[in-house]
Parts: C-alpha cells; structure tokens; sequence
C-alpha cells in the first residue's frame, strides 16, 4: 500500500484508534474496560478531562450497559463510539442485534482475543466472529496504519444515510493494540472535512414524537427483518464508494479484500487480521524462488465480499482458509463457512481446506505459513482435500 | 399546556392534556396507566420516556400502534436504566455542542427490570447521577411473563414460581427494599408512591422532576390479573396496602426521612389480604407461623421508618 | 382498526413507529362484560373516576363533569368503586 498522505507518528493501535476517535470529534463515549483494550479507553478519558475532546465520557458499569448506553445516545442523534474484547464483546451480545435492528449508528473498536475458558487475555478472533450474525459492518485492520484509517472511515461509513448499519473495527489483541507501529495521522482539519458532523435520521425528537423498540407478532417481525436484511445487502456498494472516497482523501487505498500474487497463483492462503502481513512476507520469498503462491485477506468481513472473492480464486487450485478461532461442530470454522458458502456456486472454484491457528496468542510464524503452503500444494498436486481442517502451531 | 412544574392541592389541578393514549391492552382494573397519565401530566415541556421490557412496554407498544405521544424508547429487560445514561448523556452534549434542547427523561421499570435484572444498570445509572427520573411501577411480580416471584413480591405472597404448596406456602423471602437502595447511592430524593393518594402522587411526581440528577420512585401498582382481585377494587386495595401499614407511603428528601400518611391505628392485614387470590392461604390456620412472622415483619419496618423520620412511638 | 398491513419495503426504517398514540386505531371498548353508566345529576365534579381511569376511557369536560369513552371502556369498575356518590353504574354489557 502507498504511504499516502499524514503525519508520521508513532502509536500503538489502541493508541491510534483513540487518536481518531477525538479527531472524528464524537459525542458519546460508553465503554467498559477490559484488556487489551483499556488503553482505548484510557486515552479517551483523558482526552476528555483535559479538554481536547468535547464528549459525554460515560463510565459504565459493565460492557452490556455500555452498548446500551451507545444505543440510546445513538438514537438521541449523537455519533457514538465504544470499545471491548472478548468477554466484554460476549455480555454486550444481546444488544448486538439492537443495535442493528434499531439502525443505530455505534461504531466499535474490537481488540480481538480469546473467549474463556481458559481466560486468556491474547489474540483470536472469537469475538470477532461472535458478531457476525448481528448485523454489524466488520472490518478487519492488518496494521496500526489500518487500524487508525478504517476507525475513521467507520463513523463516515455507519452514519451514512445510505447505510445505517452500527460497525465493528477489529485489531489483533496486544499484536496491533499494544505494538508501536510508525503511522501517518491525517490533519485534524482534514479529517473534519471528510467527516462532518452526524446529521441523524429519525433522531428522538420531542416535536416529532417515535416509538422504537416496539413489540413484533408474527405478522409483521418477518418484514422487519426481510427490510434489514435488504438494506444491509444494499449499503455494501456505498460501502465500497466510501471506500474509494477514502482512498482518494488518505491517498492510501482500501478495498474490501487484498489480494497478492493471484495473477498467476495456483493455491493461495485466506487469512484475516496481522497475519495477512506475516502470510504476504513468506509468499513474497517464495515467489522469488518461482513458487505460484498467493495471499487473499479481507479488509471488510460483514457484509463478505463474495463478488470480489469469485473474482480473486480464479485460476487458483487450492485454498487454504485459516481461521483464528474454532466452532465446535461445525462443518469448518467460521471464515472456512463463509468461504465456502460464498463459492458453493461457483463454476470455477479451488480445493478448500481449514486451517486453524493462532488461539490465544499463539504466534502465527513464517514456518507455519511455509506449512500450509505445502499443504495446499499437496492438495492442488493430489487434486484432493484429505483432511478438510487442520491445526497448525499445536503441541500434540 | 402547563409550562412549569406545580404542586397542586385538588385534583382539579391536574392537567386535562393526555400525552398516553387509550388502545393499549393493559388488563382490565390495570394499576400501571393511571402512574403513567400523572407523570406525563405532571412533567411539562419536552420529555423521553425509556421503558424497560415488560407489562407497560408490551401492552403499549404493539407494532403497528402505540399509546405514547411522547419519545419512547425501549432496549432490552436489564438496560433501561443504561439506555436512559446514554439518552442523559446524548443531549447534554448536544446541548453544549449544538444548542440542541434537552429534554426531561423518565425511565419506566418493572419490578422485575428493577429489583432483579435491572438492578445494575439502575445502581450505574443512580452513580454516575444522571439527570433523570427512574419510575418503578411495582406490581410485585414478573407480572407479564407470568405472574414469577421476583425480589420485590412479598412475603407470603404466591406466584407461579412461589406457589402456596403443601410444604412450602409462597414466597417465603422478604422484600427488597429499594428506597433504602436509592438512598445508599445518594440520590437527593426518593419516595414511594401510591394510586389511591393521587394529590401526594401527582406532587412527588413534581418534586422529582424539579431536582437535577438522579430521583427513584417506587410505584404500588395494583394487578387484578397477578393477584387474582376484583378489578373495580384496585384502589380500595391500594388504600389498604397504607392502611395496614404494609406498603407505607413515606419520603426521602435531602437526607430527610417524612412519612406521608401516618397511620396511627392500623387496619388489620388480614382485610388487605383476604381481597387477594395470591395471600388468601395465609389466613388459612395451618400458615398461622407465616402471618404471624409477616405482622411482625410489618411491625417492624413501620418502627424502623418512624425512627428515620425521627418520630417518637 | 387498520386493516392493510405493510410490506418490507414500506414499513418505516428500523422498524419504529412513526404515528405517535395511534393505539386509539385499536377500540378495547369490545373487552367488557360490564359497562359503567354516568348519572350526570348525582356527579359533584370530583374527578376521582377521570384520574383512576386505566385506559383514559374517562373524558373530564370544561365543567368537570365527564363522559365515558365507551370505545375504550373495558369495564374494570374502578370508575364506579371510588365515586364518593355512586354517581357510576355498573350494568351488564348487553
């Protein structure tokens, strides 16, 4: 990716999440601490009590009042933002799809890691996929960089009136949100322009009195849902242009999936999160040997990018779909589901196997992706998927 | 329209404006309706009601048609209180930022949204000091799912989950006490509050609204339905709840303790009971012990409050 | 009452109301068994009836006298139980 336009600074991802937080001037902040994302949290109040952000700062008392919080304020016309992990992101659950169903505008920052048991406070991407189904917006930042621009570009995302849908920015537990990373941070004039105030839609308005949150019977919760289910197909083009107007303001390009080396790739990884980085690093030296491998990550989750992810196996043998986290049961792990689901019908479509990695910090390392790559070679060779999910980095 | 909050002495001092809408499917002799008309009447100029989930928020709000003219939001069972923080929080900065007028926030909860899982969030709400008025109409049931037991059904008192059995007749654990809650956050005003004394109502309601920061008010609410009485005697048994001093009528203000009505020659709980299918067994004489702990219970509580209030026996 | 009902694409956004007290669409007047009769001439304008009322069925006039809103009116008897002057009737819904 080109550098593109900023100030080079250097922060931590909680640190540059925080940094666009005050720069997109929000309202109302509702968050509930818990590691890795504290610092987010930290930083806000701070910013707040020393002047520099003019917000409603809101302690509350657990990660569940603090959606609840960012709801209501969401609805009384405020831009709204809150912070969790894990545990936090699991009792927040039942306002996840409130949150959506209501066509608030909340947008979250998500340290990724782990669900108990065993409480482990490191990376994966349980949380993450617990909030699939809800109906939230999800991206996924790979970078501090990412992590900083795609919190902007949530607010400018989830206000849209063409959208309306809360968002999720995810960053890898303490491997983005706690490493210091170089970044450019854009003027906050800039930013500013790029990013207006919040003009609501259907704000509460005691002159235009509105009932939300009312009760459904049978005949009308199924039309509800059928209208939110269609006006979230229909915001992912104006999710794709406001990316493209992003781009052109950063100077920095962000598409809803990244592709490298697929020009002539045979087999290639999916893989989301930090790990992109890590999976891109050894198929470039593979590629300098003359080995046909290639790497596809997402930046946008939810809504999936099945158009763009059609395109980009084409030509391609095998895939190997790398999941952090597991689904006991399951035909595959969450990603390796969607994957599958988005490609069931295509005419020309690779060899899948699941690879799971990575669970509660377990470092991703170039030996692992070297791994997998041969696996997928195998398959691509034997033109078979023997074992359909495998674990990599596991003590046996 | 009244403009202003007033504390009135008859009656004919309230409002004629109904900002709550018949066409609800609140049971027949329902005690809830009558706590919302006089809040909405009492509390002039731009408000937002916050409902937690249960009878009044079911009953009024089923899609296509509502009752309320005003704002109404509703979130889940446990978040009202949470909700209403972030409503608070909204326009107090949109006030400062964008001269966006603030409006006068009412949060309606169930005694289960209260007392049990709602508890936290209203604890939150009541530390933080949020400028709002936290209403708790009580029916001292999980009335809308099905007449359960929650913290605030009282002792003796059968519900689907406390049944009078043959070993085990009712609830056999006593009330929580949720003005001595308030009060333990610091609220600058809390009080209880009562259908069948609508001028001392309709003034707390006033009160309330007048104070900055957080307020409880705990509301009787009589349930036809939950505790198997005659619809047309809800206020009688209203009436008897303060008279047999069982569900006093008192106020706290400003670190001041004052006891509304104060019954000086009780009437016998067994009257107040004996008009309701959930305590009827406790006349029974095999449940003699329970009654005769729940007189005690009563005795007790009423000293404990003269005490606060600094009355002499 | 409102008879059509709406399509996914017509239903206002995020599924809120947008009519507010439009539950008058909705007569509960159907629920009684036992409707309340108002003897004007015994009335002393308390309006005990009219601020106990669950529904409001009861409509206070300029006067302070009122008239029962049998549209609404689901017959629970309060009206008639707290009348100082039994100036309310209960009588069978025929």
């Amino acid at each position: 990716m080109t550098e593109g336009r900023g100030k080079p600074v250097g922060l931590s991802g909680d640190l540059a999440v925080a940094y666009a937080v005050k720069q997109a001037d929000v309202d109302v902040i509702a968050a509930y601490p818990i590691t890795p994302q504290t610092i987010i949290v930290e930083k806000l109040a701070e910013y707040v009590n020393d002047g520099e952000l003019n917000a409603a700062f809101v302690p509350v008392e657990s990660e569940h009042s603090a959606l609840s919080a960012v709801v209501g304020a969401s609805l009384a016309g405020a831009r709204v933002f809150t912070a969790t992990a894990s545990q936090g992101l699991a009792l927040m659950y039942e306002i996840l799809w409130i949150a959506s169903g209501l066509r608030t505008t909340v947008v979250m920052a998500l340290a990724n890691r782990a669900l108990s048991p065993n409480i482990n406070i490191h990376c994966s991407h349980d949380d993450a996929y617990a909030a699939r189904d809800a109906g939230w917006i999800q991206f996924f930042a790979e970078n501090v960089q990412e992590a900083y621009d795609l919190t902007l570009l949530a607010f400018r995302v989830s206000e849209d009136k063409k959208v309306l849908f809360p968002s999720i920015i995810n960053l890898d537990g303490f491997i983005l949100s706690h490493s210091l990373e170089r970044l450019l941070v854009l003027d906050d004039k800039e930013v500013k322009e790029f990013l207006p105030p919040k003009e609501p839609v259907n704000p509460i308005d005691p002159d235009n009195p509105k009932t939300y949150g009312p009760l459904d019977l049978y005949d009308y919760y199924i039309e509800h849902k059928r209208q939110q289910a269609e006006h979230f197909k229909a915001s992912y083009p104006r999710i794709l242009e406001l990316m493209r107007e992003f781009s052109e303001f950063a100077g920095r390009e962000y598409k809803p999936i990244k592709t490298y080396g697929l020009e002539d790739a045979e087999v290639a990884i999916m893989i989301l999160g930090s790990s992109a980085g890590t999976a891109r690093y050894v198929a470039r030296k593979l590629r300098a040997k003359g080995e046909k491998v290639g790497v596809i990550s997402l930046t946008l989750y939810r809504p999936f990018p099945v158009n763009e992810l059609l395109e980009a196996v084409k030509g391609l043998k095998a895939l190997a779909v790398m999941d952090r986290s597991y689904s006991f049961g399951s035909p595959g792990a969450q990603l390796f589901m969607d994957v599958t689901a988005a490609l069931i019908n295509a005419k020309e479509k690779p060899l899948m196997f699941n690879v799971i990695y990575g669970l509660g910090g377990r470092d991703l390392m170039p030996d692992h992706i070297v791994q997998v790559f041969e696996m997928a070679k195998q398959v691509a060779k034997e033109g078979e998927v023997k074992e359909a999910q495998v674990w990599v980095g596991v003590r046996e | 329209m009244e403009k202003e909050l007033k504390l009135i002495k008859s009656i004919k001092e309230i409002p004629i404006r109904e900002d709550f809408a018949p066409g609800h499917r609140l049971c027949t002799g329902c005690g809830i309706p009558q706590l919302v008309r006089m809040v909405l009447k009492a509390i002039p100029g731009p408000k937002v009601v916050v409902n937690a989930t249960g009878c009044l928020e079911v009953a009024t709000t089923i899609f296509p048609y509502t009752s309320w003219k005003v704002p109404w939001v509703h979130n889940a069972f446990e978040n009202a209180a949470a909700t209403a923080s972030g409503i608070e929080a909204a326009f107090r900065i949109l006030e400062k930022k964008r001269g966006i007028k603030r409006p006068k926030i009412i949060v309606f909860g169930g005694d289960g949204g209260t007392f049990d899982i709602g508890l936290q969030a209203l604890s939150g709400a009541l530390e933080r000091g949020h400028d709002l008025i936290y209403i708790c109409y009580d029916n001292e049931a999980y009335m809308n799912t099905g007449i359960q037991r929650s913290s605030a059904t009282p002792k003796g008192a059968a519900t689907t989950t406390s049944p009078a059995g043959r070993v085990i007749p009712g609830k056999l654990e006593r009330k929580k006490d949720l003005i001595g809650i308030a009060v333990a956050h610091g609220v600058k005003y809390a009080a209880t509050m009562n259908p069948a004394y609508p001028i001392d109502m309709y003034n707390k309601i006033v009160k309330a609204a007048s104070i900055e920061g957080p307020t409880v008010l705990h509301y009787f609410t009589p349930c036809p339905t939950g505790w198997r009485a005659d619809p047309s005697k809800s206020i009688e048994i209203a009436r008897l709840a303060v008279l047999t001093r069982i569900w006093p009528l008192y106020e706290y203000e400003d670190g001041k303790y004052k006891i509304n009505v104060l019954v000086k020659k009780p009437r016998p709980v067994e009257e107040y009971f004996k008009l309701q299918g959930r305590f009827r067994h406790l006349l029974d004489p095999k449940n003699k012990w329970l009654l005769e702990e729940i007189k005690r219970d009563i005795e007790e509580n009423w000293r404990r409050l003269l005490r606060l209030a600094g009355i002499e026996e | 009452m409102s008879t059509k009902k709406l399509g996914w694409r017509e239903l206002p956004i995020g599924a809120i109301i947008t009519t507010p007290g439009n539950s008058v669409e909705y007569k509960t007047g159907a629920w009684r068994a036992l409707k309340p009769v108002y003897h004007k001439e015994k009335c002393v304008k308390c309006l005990l009836c009219w601020i106990h009322c669950p529904e409001p069925a009861i409509i206070r006039h300029e006067d302070d006298t009122i008239e029962i809103d049998y549209d609404y009116c689901k017959g629970c008897g309060i009206c008639a139980n707290v009348c100082p002057v039994k100036a309310i009737e209960m009588v069978m819904e025929r």
